[in-house]
């Protein structure tokens, strides 16, 4: 066992922790937070991403003694007193999800993404997001919540900046002639 | 899946890690980002008895400037590297491969030693360091060494790191001026790893092309350099029918291996059009 000092969502922790335990695990079972979930536990899919010091990683790829000492931010601890960070709220708002078991993970890395760039377009969106997979929406609303919570961050409730067509949960009609045309 | 256990070690200096690393018992990893390790833990294909964490060696970490070379500490992650600016400007090459490294969650953690240690035949920073003709710095319990890229890259995930040696930092020769550069990758969108990618450097005079150095990403066990090609470049004109005439020569003597995502025969062809692709750019064509 080693002993380990982290502060998680703004509270601090002392734990003994075999060194080969997860961040992921440490979090979900020692601790209880299991707003981070386990999704291909091969550090493919980003659904355990959190952020450590402020940076996301996968938690499944990291062991709980390397963030000994560390800041560490789950889903969890992005809200502040009971309102939802801008981040979830777009991802409701704008339908940015379908089974939800990628959200926190999405959530979590875009939220790192607009750290760098508050205002990214649809394909810096795409490739920010590229560590998480998702395997319901066809990420169409997943970039618009990140777009519209970009906006919201940058105190313009508009919506994002560079082409305006962007409707809250606006059904996606880029393959619709084609429905229409087989129908 | 969860590792199998092990003893961990998380030692401040260098001296210290060559130490736990000694007395680690018959099979000692060293910790670096463990973007690869970690995974390889968990599937049990690595087993180590001791791991020795190289997150707190801070001596480790960092890009500096030293005559005519950088020097890229081997814990300085992705990120560090893709906002370093003595990167930027003397081996812009390197940032540009490293923008295509895996994802920014990997990113953050993955180092750049690690990942030349590593050696994964498609992974995109030993081709670029053998393109560059880094050195490597490596420290064991006789001392340091220092061995260029040639000798680095022994075989398939086989570097010449041995047992109880470190690699503790990579000097690049400042590449600036008449120099451009490119890196040019094909990959499957889902998966940022290399089916194929060309590194390349190349000195400009006087509308001909002076000097041209380029490696190749899984073209084998260890990254290429494609010598016909650099042979074939040097002193031609700086243009298109040229580049593609030399480019033509990139998969010559190359034994890539054929997997899921490409046959060895789509991998020659690849290496040919990324090839081309790569000396144009950096040629500015
Ligand atoms: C989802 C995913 C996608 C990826 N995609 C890409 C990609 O597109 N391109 C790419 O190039 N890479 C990719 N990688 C790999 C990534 O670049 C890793 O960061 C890298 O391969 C290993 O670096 P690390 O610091 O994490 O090393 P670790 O995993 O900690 O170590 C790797 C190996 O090197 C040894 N080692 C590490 N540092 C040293 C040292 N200083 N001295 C001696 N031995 C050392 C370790 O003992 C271990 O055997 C990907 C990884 C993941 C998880």
């Amino acid at each position: 066992m080693t002993r380990i000092s982290v502060r998680v969502d703004g509270a601090s922790y002392d734990d003994d922790v075999e060194p080969r335990t997860l961040l992921v695990h440490y979090l979900r079972e020692q601790l209880g937070k299991v707003g981070t979930v386990v999704g291909c536990d091969t550090s493919n899919c980003g659904a355990c991403t959190v952020h450590v010091d402020g940076e996301a990683v996968k938690s499944c790829t990291v062991f709980a003694v390397q963030a000994d000492g560390a800041e560490v931010t789950t889903i969890e601890g992005v809200g502040q007193g009971g309102e939802l960070h801008p981040v979830q709220k777009a991802f409701h708002e704008m339908h940015g999800l379908q089974c939800g078991y990628c959200t926190p993970g999405m959530i979590m890395a875009s939220i790192d993404l607009l750290g760098e760039n508050p205002d990214p377009s649809d394909d810096e969106v795409r490739e920010g997001i590229e560590g998480n997979l998702c395997r319901c929406t066809g990420y169409q609303n997943i970039v618009r919540a990140v777009r519209h919570a970009a906006a919201d961050m940058r105190g313009n409730g508009s919506g994002p900046s560079a082409n305006g067509h962007v409707a809250p949960a606006e059904v996606d009609t880029a393959a619709a002639p084609h429905v229409v045309g087989q129908a | 899946m969860i590792p199998a256990p092990f003893e961990y070690a998380r030692p401040t200096t260098v001296d210290e890690v060559l130490q736990a690393l000694a007395e680690g018992g018959e099979d000692v990893k060293v910790l670096a980002g463990g973007q690869s390790l970690i995974p390889v833990m968990r599937l049990r294909l690595a087993a180590p008895e001791t791991v020795v964490d190289l997150g707190r060696v801070a001596e480790l970490r960092g890009v500096r400037e030293e005559d005519d070379a950088i020097v890229v500490g081997a814990m300085t992650t992705h990120s560090d590297v893709l906002a370093d600016p003595l990167i930027r400007q003397y081996a812009p090459l390197v940032a540009e491969a490293t923008a295509t490294v895996a994802d920014r969650q990997v990113r953050h953690r993955g180092t750049f030693g690690g990942a030349l240690v590593h050696a994964d035949p498609a992974g995109d920073l030993p081709a670029v360091a053998l393109a560059l003709d880094a050195d490597f710095v490596i420290a064991g319990p006789e001392g340091r060494r220092t061995i260029g890229a040639s000798e680095f890259f022994v075989d398939y995930l086989t570097t010449a790191v041995q047992e109880g040696e470190l690699l503790v930092e990579v000097r690049l020769p400042k590449l600036a001026g008449s120099w451009g550069m490119h890196y040019a990758k094909f990959n499957r969108v889902a998966q940022a790893w290399s089916i194929v990618a060309v590194a390349a450097a190349v000195r400009r005079e006087d509308g001909r092309i002076a000097e041209a150095r380029i490696g190749l990403t899984n073209m084998g066990p260890t990254p290429l350099r494609a010598r016909q090609v650099e042979e074939a470049l040097a002193g031609a004109e700086a243009t298109p029918e040229a580049v593609a005439a030399a480019a033509a020569h990139a998969a010559e003597g190359t034994e890539p291996s054929s997997d899921l995502n490409a046959q060895a025969d789509y991998r020659q062809h690849l290496a040919t059009v990324l090839t081309r692709r790569a000396v144009s750019t950096a040629a500015g064509l």
